[in-house]
């Protein structure tokens, strides 16, 4: 089992001096390819960070970022964001306004050069279960779920073999959830996709995701196996305080 | 498809091109507008200034350079023959403000061509990279601020002569400033939003996210500030004419106009108040306008 995507030490510090804010701290992790690994806390643990610093959006200020053994450097290549692509939270925050679907997934064909940008756009829809029908609409016109489609198939339209996805369901209802969590899974298994997923979710990242690691104060609690999580057999408090919290609803 | 009125392909939830799509969008903002009936009076004013300068020399009735007969045609009050008097070169005024249309839109659009794309750049450039290039930008536009209008077109008049195309230059350089400030505001609160980051993480280098993604959500403020601001510029304008800045006799510009009138307010007054008020008509209809068109493209408006 080789690494795909290795982290080592990776501390995030936003600010300087007396407003240094360290959001991530002595983080490690190793995802395989094809695996589906989950990042699990709470807001403020430094999780979607750990994301953000991946894709160059964050600061890292110390540790190393390693895709297939390569050390990332800053800025990132173009290359780079052919392999690495992420789905953001919010999907009424992630799609440009003044945008058509259309234009939101010919903008990455057309950065990247490629030429047969209608097959590719057409196929992308189809891929995330929206039809022509929508190819010409702007986001207001768009549901919710249907808005974090778009946003998966602008991410999947470039290829890429590692998917971040920072709690892509969290803004969506129950229903909708369910729906694009199927999606994700049949895409992953179609296409043979390396999944790092980001959720306060435990039943989200317990369905999603083979391994787990749990964050809180941008600090690494422990990592469990999914067989591990479904037994209960958490070490740490915060963990099994994690479980009793999800589990808070079932009892009533 | 030839069965679907014009107005429901307009309006389908499912356009089928880029075009349906776009017409659609600038439909449903033309419809919003249309609810608007102040908006509506300004855009009938801009229009009909702009049919006025295209066709004015089929509207005119005299020729607005050559005065009629020195003796017996001055000075004359408003009547049918001449609308709105004659004045001491004996030139109909009407004419004259027929013709003068043509400055006053000339001056409007000239500047609103340098100074809006100017400031645009300024702006979004500055808001989006931060740090020293905000600071440096934003310095300059400072200076620039600081420049009066009037003076600096002085400093044009000594440097370059009298006329219509330095008064516009004038304006230009001193009126980008506000929409480098506007579009510097915009942008800061759009270049951290997540449609940014994740163009940004396509691959996308910065012009492309600046004039692709930024630009278009600063176009509607900018738009709709350069629109309030037309009035303003009609009357700098009208001002420099007035001082014999801008347009030269005997060119037909409102401003001038107003200023040859004043000799005589007092005994024929519509020599300067016919011209005042067609100044007042168009500043207020692309007030009018100006007010409609935030309402409608402001997105801080939208529901």
């Amino acid at each position: 089992m080789s690494a795909l995507v290795e982290i080592r030490d990776l501390a995030v510090t936003f600010g300087h001096g007396a407003n240094e804010v360290r959001a991530v701290r002595g983080v490690s992790l190793d995802v395989a390819v094809g695996e589906s690994f989950g990042i699990v806390g709470e807001s403020g643990s430094g999780k979607s960070t750990v994301l953000r610093a991946i894709c160059g959006l964050a600061p890292v200020a110390s540790g190393e970022i390693r895709i297939e053994g390569e050390t990332l450097k800053k800025p990132r290549k173009r290359a780079f964001y052919r392999e690495v692509q992420m789905v953001f939270q919010d999907p009424y925050a992630s799609l440009h306004p003044r945008h058509t679907v259309d234009k939101v997934l010919s903008e990455p064909l057309a950065i990247h050069g490629f030429d047969d940008a209608e097959a590719r756009i057409e196929r992308a829809l189809n891929d995330v279960g929206l039809g022509k029908g929508f190819r010409f609409r702007f986001p207001h016109q768009l549901s919710g779920g249907q808005r974090q489609r778009v946003a998966i198939a602008r991410a999947l339209i470039l290829e890429p073999r590692i998917l971040l996805l920072d709690e892509p369901t969290s803004a969506l209802d129950a229903s909708i959830q369910a729906e694009v969590l199927n999606l994700l899974d049949a895409l992953r298994a179609e296409r043979g996709l390396t999944y790092l997923l980001v959720s306060h979710d435990l039943a989200v990242v317990a369905h999603m995701c083979e391994r787990l690691l749990v964050m809180q104060h941008g600090e690494v609690v422990e990592e469990l196996s999914r067989e591990a999580l479904q037994n209960r057999a958490a070490q740490a408090e915060y963990t099994k305080d994690l479980l009793i919290a999800s589990e808070g609803f079932k009892g009533i | 498809m030839s069965e679907v009125s014009t107005r429901e392909w307009l309006l389908s939830d499912q356009p089928s091109s880029r075009r349906q799509a776009k017409l659609g969008q600038a439909y449903r903002t033309w419809s919003q507008l249309r609810r608007n009936k102040l908006a509506m009076v300004g855009l009938g004013i801009v229009v009909v200034l702009i049919l006025m300068a295209i066709f004015a020399n089929l509207v005119a009735p005299f020729d607005p350079l050559r005065g009629g007969d020195l003796r017996t045609e001055r000075l004359l009050p408003p009547s049918w023959i001449n609308l709105m008097g004659t004045d001491d070169q004996a030139r109909d005024i009407f004419s004259r403000i027929v013709h003068g249309s043509r400055l006053t839109l000339m001056v409007v659009a000239m500047v609103a061509i340098i100074a809006t794309p100017i400031g645009l750049a300024v702006g979004t450039t500055a808001g989006y990279f931060g740090g020293w290039v905000d600071t440096v930008l934003m310095r300059i536009t400072d200076i620039f601020l600081a420049f009066p209008r009037l003076i600096l077109a002085l400093a044009f008049v000594a440097a370059l002569g009298p006329g219509i195309e330095n008064a516009i230059i004038a304006i230009a350089i001193t009126s980008w400033p506000p929409y480098a400030r506007l579009a510097r505001a915009e942008t800061m609160t759009i270049r951290d939003t997540d449609y940014i980051a994740a163009i940004r993480l396509q691959g996308a280098r910065s012009p492309r996210i600046i004039w692709g993604h930024v630009v278009p959500l600063c176009m509607s403020s900018v738009i709709v500030r350069v629109t309030l601001d037309m009035a303003g510029i009609i009357l700098t304008a009208a001002g420099l004419g007035f001082l014999g800045l801008g347009a030269q006799p005997p060119q037909p510009e409102w401003g001038a106009m107003i200023a040859s009138g004043r000799r005589f307010l007092i005994d024929f007054w519509w020599v300067a108040t016919m011209p005042g008020i067609a100044i007042f008509v168009v500043s207020l209809g692309f007030n009018l306008l100006g007010d409609g068109l935030r309402d409608v493209l402001d997105p801080k408006g939208e529901k």
